[in-house]
Protein backbone atom coordinates (compact mmCIF):
# COMPACT_ATOMS: atom_id res chain seq x y z
CA UNK A 1 0.00 0.00 0.00
CA UNK A 2 1.21 3.27 -1.04
CA UNK A 3 3.12 4.94 2.21
CA UNK A 4 1.62 8.45 1.87
CA UNK A 5 -1.85 7.26 2.23
CA UNK A 6 -1.06 4.87 4.55
CA UNK A 7 0.54 7.23 7.01
CA UNK A 8 -2.69 9.72 6.75
CA UNK A 9 -4.70 6.40 7.85
CA UNK A 10 -2.06 5.52 10.52
CA UNK A 11 -2.08 8.65 12.31
CA UNK A 12 -6.61 8.95 12.31
CA UNK A 13 -6.70 5.60 13.67
CA UNK A 14 -3.43 6.08 15.93
CA UNK A 15 -4.71 9.31 17.43
CA UNK A 16 -8.21 8.78 17.74
CA UNK A 17 -7.11 5.13 19.61
CA UNK A 18 -4.67 7.32 21.61
CA UNK A 19 -7.58 9.61 22.67
CA UNK A 20 -10.30 7.65 23.54
CA UNK A 21 -8.10 6.33 26.68
CA UNK A 22 -5.80 9.30 27.64
CA UNK A 23 -8.96 11.91 27.80
CA UNK A 24 -10.30 10.34 30.61
CA UNK A 25 -7.37 9.01 32.13
CA UNK A 26 -6.18 13.07 32.37
CA UNK A 27 -9.16 14.53 33.29
CA UNK A 28 -10.00 12.35 35.81
CA UNK A 29 -6.93 12.94 38.07
CA UNK A 30 -8.73 13.40 41.47
CA UNK A 31 -10.48 10.57 43.89
CA UNK A 32 -13.78 10.20 43.28
CA UNK A 33 -15.68 10.51 46.67
CA UNK A 34 -19.06 9.91 45.02
CA UNK A 35 -20.61 6.70 46.64
CA UNK A 36 -22.59 5.88 43.52
CA UNK A 37 -19.75 6.45 41.22
CA UNK A 38 -17.03 4.66 43.11
CA UNK A 39 -19.35 1.91 43.39
CA UNK A 40 -19.98 1.59 39.99
CA UNK A 41 -16.32 2.01 38.86
CA UNK A 42 -15.90 -0.96 41.83
CA UNK A 43 -17.95 -3.15 39.80
CA UNK A 44 -16.86 -2.19 36.34
CA UNK A 45 -13.27 -4.31 35.76
CA UNK A 46 -15.46 -7.40 36.51
CA UNK A 47 -18.65 -6.58 34.56
CA UNK A 48 -16.25 -5.49 31.51
CA UNK A 49 -13.98 -8.40 31.59
CA UNK A 50 -17.23 -10.72 31.87
CA UNK A 51 -19.00 -9.06 28.82
CA UNK A 52 -15.79 -9.85 26.80
CA UNK A 53 -15.87 -13.31 27.50
CA UNK A 54 -18.98 -14.71 27.82
CA UNK A 55 -20.03 -15.64 24.93
CA UNK A 56 -16.93 -14.45 22.85
CA UNK A 57 -14.36 -16.95 24.21
CA UNK A 58 -16.80 -19.60 22.97
CA UNK A 59 -16.25 -18.64 19.40
CA UNK A 60 -12.17 -18.39 20.02
CA UNK A 61 -11.09 -21.53 18.86
CA UNK A 62 -11.83 -24.11 16.15
CA UNK A 63 -14.84 -25.86 17.56
CA UNK A 64 -16.96 -24.61 20.39
CA UNK A 65 -16.36 -28.13 21.75
CA UNK A 66 -12.55 -26.83 22.58
CA UNK A 67 -13.50 -23.87 23.83
CA UNK A 68 -16.50 -24.86 26.34
CA UNK A 69 -13.47 -27.65 27.64
CA UNK A 70 -11.27 -24.87 27.89
CA UNK A 71 -13.28 -22.31 29.32
CA UNK A 72 -14.85 -24.61 31.87
CA UNK A 73 -11.28 -25.94 33.12
CA UNK A 74 -9.87 -22.05 33.34
CA UNK A 75 -13.05 -21.57 36.00
CA UNK A 76 -11.83 -24.54 38.03
CA UNK A 77 -7.90 -23.91 37.45
CA UNK A 78 -9.24 -20.13 38.85
CA UNK A 79 -11.29 -21.30 41.84
CA UNK A 80 -8.31 -23.08 42.98
CA UNK A 81 -6.73 -19.51 42.97
CA UNK A 82 -3.88 -20.27 40.61
CA UNK A 83 -2.25 -17.77 39.19
CA UNK A 84 -3.14 -15.75 35.70
CA UNK A 85 -0.29 -17.76 33.71
CA UNK A 86 -1.39 -21.09 35.17
CA UNK A 87 -4.27 -20.94 34.49
CA UNK A 88 -4.12 -19.38 30.89
CA UNK A 89 -2.11 -22.42 29.64
CA UNK A 90 -4.41 -24.83 31.65
CA UNK A 91 -6.91 -23.40 29.30
CA UNK A 92 -4.92 -23.70 26.19
CA UNK A 93 -3.39 -27.03 27.20
CA UNK A 94 -7.17 -28.28 27.35
CA UNK A 95 -7.94 -26.55 24.06
CA UNK A 96 -5.74 -28.94 22.37
CA UNK A 97 -5.60 -32.01 24.10
CA UNK A 98 -10.12 -31.61 23.33
CA UNK A 99 -8.97 -30.70 19.54
CA UNK A 100 -6.61 -33.76 18.81
CA UNK A 101 -9.28 -35.82 20.36
CA UNK A 102 -12.07 -34.34 18.22
CA UNK A 103 -9.80 -34.92 15.22
CA UNK A 104 -7.61 -37.75 15.28
CA UNK A 105 -10.03 -40.40 17.79
CA UNK B 1 -3.85 1.36 50.85
CA UNK B 2 0.02 0.91 49.62
CA UNK B 3 0.86 1.10 46.26
CA UNK B 4 3.36 -1.57 44.01
CA UNK B 5 5.73 0.23 42.18
CA UNK B 6 8.10 -1.54 41.51
CA UNK B 7 9.05 -1.77 37.63
CA UNK B 8 9.88 -5.76 37.85
CA UNK B 9 6.86 -6.93 39.51
CA UNK B 10 5.16 -4.86 36.37
CA UNK B 11 7.53 -6.83 33.91
CA UNK B 12 6.56 -9.60 35.63
CA UNK B 13 2.90 -9.02 35.94
CA UNK B 14 3.00 -8.25 31.96
CA UNK B 15 4.37 -11.60 31.27
CA UNK B 16 0.97 -13.64 30.76
CA UNK B 17 -0.22 -10.43 28.82
CA UNK B 18 2.71 -11.03 26.27
CA UNK B 19 2.47 -14.32 26.30
CA UNK B 20 -1.66 -14.14 25.18
CA UNK B 21 -0.69 -11.44 22.80
CA UNK B 22 1.51 -13.23 20.70
CA UNK B 23 -0.66 -15.36 18.81
CA UNK B 24 -3.23 -12.83 18.12
CA UNK B 25 -0.55 -10.02 16.51
CA UNK B 26 0.39 -13.42 15.21
CA UNK B 27 -2.71 -13.80 13.54
CA UNK B 28 -2.96 -10.06 12.42
CA UNK B 29 0.50 -10.04 10.87
CA UNK B 30 -0.40 -12.46 8.67
CA UNK B 31 -3.93 -11.07 7.97
CA UNK B 32 -2.29 -7.69 6.92
CA UNK B 33 0.13 -9.12 4.55
CA UNK B 34 -2.64 -11.20 2.81
CA UNK B 35 -4.63 -7.86 2.65
CA UNK B 36 -1.87 -6.09 0.90
CA UNK B 37 -0.28 -3.84 3.76
CA UNK B 38 3.97 -4.23 4.03
CA UNK B 39 5.70 -6.03 6.70
CA UNK B 40 6.33 -2.15 8.17
CA UNK B 41 3.07 -0.88 7.54
CA UNK B 42 1.73 -4.20 9.76
CA UNK B 43 4.49 -3.48 12.25
CA UNK B 44 3.40 0.28 12.72
CA UNK B 45 -0.13 -0.39 13.28
CA UNK B 46 0.37 -2.47 16.26
CA UNK B 47 2.95 -0.24 17.60
CA UNK B 48 0.68 2.57 17.56
CA UNK B 49 -2.75 1.24 18.33
CA UNK B 50 -2.48 -1.90 20.54
CA UNK B 51 -5.96 -2.74 19.86
CA UNK B 52 -6.45 -5.71 18.54
CA UNK B 53 -10.30 -5.21 16.96
CA UNK B 54 -9.77 -1.78 16.27
CA UNK B 55 -6.98 -3.05 14.09
CA UNK B 56 -8.49 -5.80 12.68
CA UNK B 57 -11.73 -3.47 11.71
CA UNK B 58 -8.85 -0.81 10.19
CA UNK B 59 -7.48 -3.18 8.07
CA UNK B 60 -9.90 -3.65 5.41
CA UNK B 61 -11.07 0.36 5.62
CA UNK B 62 -7.68 0.72 4.76
CA UNK B 63 -6.69 -1.46 1.79
CA UNK B 64 -10.67 -0.98 0.61
CA UNK B 65 -10.00 2.80 -0.07
CA UNK B 66 -12.27 4.11 2.65
CA UNK B 67 -12.62 6.90 3.92
CA UNK B 68 -10.25 8.58 7.03
CA UNK B 69 -13.87 9.57 8.30
CA UNK B 70 -14.72 6.01 7.95
CA UNK B 71 -11.52 5.18 9.61
CA UNK B 72 -11.87 7.33 12.67
CA UNK B 73 -15.45 6.49 13.50
CA UNK B 74 -14.84 2.36 13.57
CA UNK B 75 -12.25 3.15 15.97
CA UNK B 76 -14.24 5.49 17.97
CA UNK B 77 -16.71 2.46 18.30
CA UNK B 78 -14.84 -0.17 18.85
CA UNK B 79 -12.10 1.32 21.15
CA UNK B 80 -15.24 3.70 23.22
CA UNK B 81 -14.71 0.88 25.66
CA UNK B 82 -11.32 2.31 26.76
CA UNK B 83 -12.45 5.70 27.85
CA UNK B 84 -14.64 3.49 30.85
CA UNK B 85 -11.33 1.69 31.50
CA UNK B 86 -9.21 4.92 31.33
CA UNK B 87 -12.03 6.51 34.21
CA UNK B 88 -11.85 2.97 36.15
CA UNK B 89 -7.70 3.19 35.89
CA UNK B 90 -7.56 6.60 37.28
CA UNK B 91 -8.89 5.57 40.51
CA UNK B 92 -5.94 3.02 41.14
CA UNK B 93 -3.15 5.07 40.06
CA UNK B 94 -0.95 6.12 43.35
CA UNK B 95 1.11 8.99 43.98
CA UNK B 96 3.71 8.46 42.12
CA UNK B 97 1.84 8.91 38.95
CA UNK B 98 2.29 12.52 37.84
CA UNK B 99 0.77 13.94 34.75
CA UNK B 100 3.21 13.37 31.96
CA UNK B 101 2.96 9.96 32.80
CA UNK B 102 -0.82 9.69 32.48
CA UNK B 103 -0.12 10.62 29.16
CA UNK B 104 1.97 8.10 28.83
CA UNK B 105 0.55 4.92 30.82
CA UNK B 106 -2.95 6.25 28.72
CA UNK B 107 -1.30 4.75 26.00
CA UNK B 108 -1.04 1.37 27.39
CA UNK B 109 -4.42 1.06 28.87
CA UNK B 110 -5.48 -2.60 27.04
CA UNK B 111 -7.90 -4.64 27.70
CA UNK B 112 -5.59 -6.70 29.52
CA UNK B 113 -3.37 -4.11 31.04
CA UNK B 114 -6.02 -2.55 32.51
CA UNK B 115 -7.24 -5.89 33.78
CA UNK B 116 -4.02 -6.79 35.62
CA UNK B 117 -3.91 -3.28 36.72
CA UNK B 118 -7.67 -3.37 38.37
CA UNK B 119 -6.83 -6.88 39.62
CA UNK B 120 -4.06 -5.35 42.39
CA UNK B 121 -5.60 -5.24 45.76
CA UNK B 122 -2.99 -2.01 46.21
CA UNK B 123 -2.94 1.46 43.99
CA UNK B 124 -0.49 0.75 40.94
CA UNK B 125 2.31 2.97 40.88
CA UNK B 126 4.28 4.15 37.80
CA UNK B 127 7.29 1.92 37.54
CA UNK B 128 4.89 -0.91 38.03
CA UNK B 129 2.55 0.84 34.92
CA UNK B 130 5.40 1.17 32.75
CA UNK B 131 6.55 -2.71 32.91
CA UNK B 132 3.17 -3.78 32.74
CA UNK B 133 2.81 -1.57 29.68
CA UNK B 134 6.44 -2.49 28.46
CA UNK B 135 6.23 -6.56 28.29
CA UNK B 136 2.44 -6.98 26.52
CA UNK B 137 3.91 -4.39 23.80
CA UNK B 138 7.32 -6.06 22.99
CA UNK B 139 4.87 -9.09 22.45
CA UNK B 140 1.96 -7.43 20.52
CA UNK B 141 5.13 -5.66 18.50
CA UNK B 142 7.20 -9.13 17.88
CA UNK B 143 3.79 -11.22 16.96
CA UNK B 144 2.76 -9.12 14.29
CA UNK B 145 6.52 -9.24 12.85
CA UNK B 146 6.55 -12.96 13.12
CA UNK B 147 2.92 -13.24 11.89
CA UNK B 148 3.87 -10.68 8.83
CA UNK B 149 7.07 -12.47 8.03
CA UNK B 150 6.84 -16.15 8.25
CA UNK B 151 3.10 -16.07 8.11
CA UNK B 152 1.30 -19.74 8.96
CA UNK B 153 4.20 -21.62 10.16
CA UNK B 154 2.29 -22.58 13.60
CA UNK B 155 0.26 -25.53 12.80
CA UNK B 156 -3.54 -24.49 13.14
CA UNK B 157 -4.64 -26.23 16.44
CA UNK B 158 -1.75 -24.54 18.09
CA UNK B 159 -3.31 -21.15 17.00
CA UNK B 160 -6.78 -22.01 18.43
CA UNK B 161 -5.56 -23.27 21.40
CA UNK B 162 -4.19 -20.13 22.31
CA UNK B 163 -6.78 -18.25 20.46
CA UNK B 164 -8.40 -18.92 24.19
CA UNK B 165 -4.97 -17.13 26.15
CA UNK B 166 -6.44 -13.86 26.83
CA UNK B 167 -9.94 -14.93 28.10
CA UNK B 168 -8.07 -17.84 30.39
CA UNK B 169 -6.67 -14.99 32.03
CA UNK B 170 -9.97 -12.49 32.13
CA UNK B 171 -11.46 -15.64 34.35
CA UNK B 172 -8.05 -15.70 36.26
CA UNK B 173 -9.30 -12.50 37.16
CA UNK B 174 -13.23 -12.33 37.41
CA UNK B 175 -13.83 -15.97 39.27
CA UNK B 176 -11.56 -15.88 42.82
CA UNK B 177 -13.49 -12.40 43.03
CA UNK B 178 -17.39 -14.09 42.22
CA UNK B 179 -16.55 -16.84 44.33
CA UNK B 180 -15.77 -14.24 47.32
CA UNK B 181 -18.43 -11.67 46.81
CA UNK B 182 -21.63 -12.72 46.13
CA UNK B 183 -22.80 -9.06 44.93
CA UNK B 184 -20.30 -8.86 42.45
CA UNK B 185 -21.31 -12.50 41.58
CA UNK B 186 -24.46 -11.16 41.03
CA UNK B 187 -23.72 -8.21 39.22
CA UNK B 188 -21.61 -10.13 36.73
CA UNK B 189 -24.22 -12.68 36.22
CA UNK B 190 -26.73 -10.08 35.36
CA UNK B 191 -23.93 -8.50 33.09
CA UNK B 192 -23.34 -11.88 31.22
CA UNK B 193 -27.06 -12.12 30.71
CA UNK B 194 -27.20 -8.72 28.96
CA UNK B 195 -24.57 -9.65 26.59
CA UNK B 196 -25.62 -13.00 25.79
CA UNK B 197 -29.21 -11.24 24.72
CA UNK B 198 -26.86 -8.66 22.96
CA UNK B 199 -24.79 -11.21 21.18
CA UNK B 200 -27.81 -13.58 20.19
CA UNK B 201 -30.99 -11.68 19.84
CA UNK B 202 -32.17 -10.08 16.39
CA UNK B 203 -32.22 -6.43 16.15
CA UNK B 204 -29.55 -6.01 19.56
CA UNK B 205 -27.07 -8.02 17.69
CA UNK B 206 -26.07 -5.87 14.66
CA UNK B 207 -25.08 -3.38 17.22
CA UNK B 208 -21.02 -3.10 17.10
CA UNK B 209 -19.23 -5.04 19.97
CA UNK B 210 -17.40 -2.00 20.84
CA UNK B 211 -20.70 -0.39 22.00
CA UNK B 212 -22.23 -3.75 23.71
CA UNK B 213 -19.40 -4.15 25.48
CA UNK B 214 -20.05 -0.60 26.89
CA UNK B 215 -24.07 -0.93 27.08
CA UNK B 216 -23.90 -4.60 29.27
CA UNK B 217 -21.08 -3.43 31.39
CA UNK B 218 -22.43 0.06 32.33
CA UNK B 219 -25.99 -1.34 32.78
CA UNK B 220 -24.83 -4.03 35.60
CA UNK B 221 -22.74 -1.90 37.33
CA UNK B 222 -24.74 0.89 37.46
CA UNK B 223 -27.82 -1.03 39.03
CA UNK B 224 -25.41 -2.81 41.74
CA UNK B 225 -24.23 0.55 42.61
CA UNK B 226 -27.51 1.60 43.02
CA UNK B 227 -28.87 -1.40 44.98
CA UNK B 228 -25.40 -2.49 46.46
CA UNK B 229 -23.43 0.53 47.36
CA UNK B 230 -19.74 -0.33 47.80
CA UNK B 231 -17.30 2.69 49.73
CA UNK B 232 -13.17 2.20 50.21
CA UNK B 233 -13.70 1.54 53.64
CA UNK B 234 -15.74 -1.72 52.98
CA UNK B 235 -13.44 -2.81 50.40
CA UNK B 236 -9.98 -1.89 52.48
CA UNK B 237 -12.35 -4.44 54.90
CA UNK B 238 -12.42 -7.09 52.51
CA UNK B 239 -8.93 -6.96 51.85
CA UNK B 240 -7.95 -7.23 55.11
CA UNK B 241 -9.96 -9.72 55.81
CA UNK B 242 -9.59 -11.75 52.81
CA UNK B 243 -5.57 -12.05 53.67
Amino acid sequence: MDNTKFFIYLIAMAGVTYLVRMVPLVLVNKPIKNKFILSFLYYVPYTVLSVMTIPACFYATNSYISAVVGFLVAVVAALFKRSLVQVAVFSCVAVFVTEVFLNYV
Amino acid sequence: MNEINSFKKGIKAGLPICVGYFPVSFAFGIFSVENGLSVLQAVLISLTNLTSAGQLAAVPIMVGGGTVVELILAQLVINSRYSLMSVSLSQKLGKSVKLLDRFLIAFGNTDEIFAVASSNKEYVGRKYMYGLILTPVTGWVSGTLAGAVAGNILPDIVTSALGLAIYGMFVAIVVPVIKEEKWTALCVALSVVLSCIFYYAPVLKEIPTGFTVIICSVLASALFALVKPITIEEIKKEVTDNG
